[in-house]
């Protein structure tokens, strides 16, 4: 059998695949994410200040409720089918686990590298701290990929897709205070290192979660 | 003496209150096949998955390639890569080709990828390898995923309705998988509808009824 990470490579590869071809992401996800981020200066009206000073809050919210679609999609198009082939190849659940959040980070991490010049058109904002939000931005592509993964899984192992934003908009609030304040931070100077670890330590966890509970939950949904 | 392939003992299996399967027992030795019978919702399917590990029974015990049903899970996870089914629904990704499909089994089991082409020339698939699963007729999906056992090689087969829709030059592919099964040594489970369709293949029927094995169970000579 090959190395979890061969397995984990060779899955996340397969659905990066599947969602070429499907162009779900880029076809349909982007495009309304950039839409729901041009009704915001519909609604508030030309106050160029304030926009500027909610656009970070508005681009990160967008992030989260429409990351969320990209994370679950995946899960949603396999059926028990898909299910019963990896479990009789003997695939590692783990490996599972690593190789779709894998894929749904890549996916996260164009959704946002092409959402934010959207954002920073419409908004007028100051990119301050560019360099710093190079490394933001992965972390939360990161953690909400992880996220999404992980509750995908719940929601199936209990047949209840419904489950699924009930279960990542609360552990996703601290993720988008975090990148919101930091955004905030470097526009303001202001030190960004507490909100920076809070990420990182999201991640780790969800990391951990992830991978320690996939097997029971690929079981429960037997 | 060889150890049964399939050993169940009074397996029961519940879905909520409704009771699937009712204090089973059914045993198949090395190199023997299996037919089960039996009308819509006597069971088969979900025999099919309790001995293919996929659903662990509520009540009973029993093994599937010396490796026990209930436990901890490490054996049960062992064999399963020992195990070919093939189910209603086929298990294939609709976006991906047929040789994609394919190849992807290979590469997850650690299998050269070279092999790929000679399995779907081999299944009648050489010249629709390219094309998208999604885009294939029941019969081309079933044919992919005779290749995918004829890649694996496993050595307990479990059919559900393998025949359904079949061309003949297909369903010989289903008598070619059986006896490969067969002359590894290990064994298959083949259910149908249609029960002249597999007498050939089988030596024994079980028929199922009401989730329990019926009284009926004969020899093929």
């Amino acid at each position: 059998m090959p190395s979890f990470w061969r397995q984990a490579i060779e899955l996340g590869r397969k659905d990066l695949r599947t969602e070429v071809r499907s162009g779900e992401v880029l076809m349909i996800t982007v495009p309304f994410g950039a839409a729901a981020l041009m009704l915001i200066p519909l609604a508030v009206g030309t106050d160029a200040p304030l926009l500027e000073r909610i656009g970070p809050g508005m681009y990160w919210s967008v992030v989260l409720l429409f990351g969320v679609l990209v994370t679950v999609r995946q899960s949603a198009v396999e059926g028990q089918a898909q299910e019963d082939l990896l479990g009789l190849l003997g695939v590692d659940a783990a490996a599972r686990f690593a190789g779709r959040a894998g894929a749904n980070f890549l996916l996260l991490l164009l959704f946002e590298a092409l959402l934010a010049p959207v954002a920073l058109a419409l908004y007028d904002t100051d990119p301050a701290g560019f360099w710093w939000l190079l490394a933001v931005i992965p972390l939360v592509a990161a953690g909400l990929s992880l996220l999404g993964t992980l509750a995908a899984s719940i929601a199936r192992s209990v047949a209840s897709s419904t489950l699924v934003p009930l279960i990542v908009v609360p552990l996703a609030v601290p993720m988008l205070l975090a990148a919101t304040q930091i955004t905030e931070g470097l526009r303001i100077q202001a030190t960004i290192l507490g909100w920076l670890l809070l990420l990182v330590v999201m991640d780790l966890l969800l990391a951990v979660a992830g991978v320690l509970s996939a097997r029971p939950l690929q079981e429960a949904t037997r | 003496m060889l150890q049964d392939i399939v050993d169940l003992k009074g397996i029961a299996v519940r879905i909520g209150d409704t009771p699937i399967l009712r204090n089973l027992t059914l045993s198949v030795a090395p190199g023997e096949v299996v037919g089960l019978i039996g009308s819509n919702g006597s069971g088969k399917t979900t025999l099919l998955r309790v001995v293919a590990t996929l659903l662990p029974p509520s009540e009973g015990d029993g093994t599937v390639l010396g490796a026990p049903l209930r436990g901890t899970g490490e054996e049960r996870y062992a064999v399963r890569p020992r195990i070919g089914l093939i189910g209603h629904v086929p298990g294939l990704y609709p976006n991906l080709t047929l040789e994609e499909n394919i190849a992807f089994i290979a590469r997850m089991r650690g299998i050269p990828v070279s092999e790929v082409p000679l399995v779907l020339d081999r299944v009648g698939l050489g010249l629709a390898r390219g094309r998208k699963a999604a885009h294939c007729s029941h019969g081309m999906q079933r044919r992919a995923e005779f290749a995918r056992l004829v890649l694996t090689k496993p050595d307990l087969l479990l059919l559900d309705e393998a025949h359904a829709g079949l061309d003949p030059q297909a369903a010989d592919l289903v008598a070619a998988l059986v006896a490969g099964a067969r002359s590894r040594g290990g064994a298959a489970l083949v259910v149908s509808h249609e029960h002249a369709r597999i007498a050939p293949l089988v030596d024994r029927f079980v028929e199922l009824r009401a989730g329990a094995v019926a009284d009926t169970e004969w020899s093929r000579t």
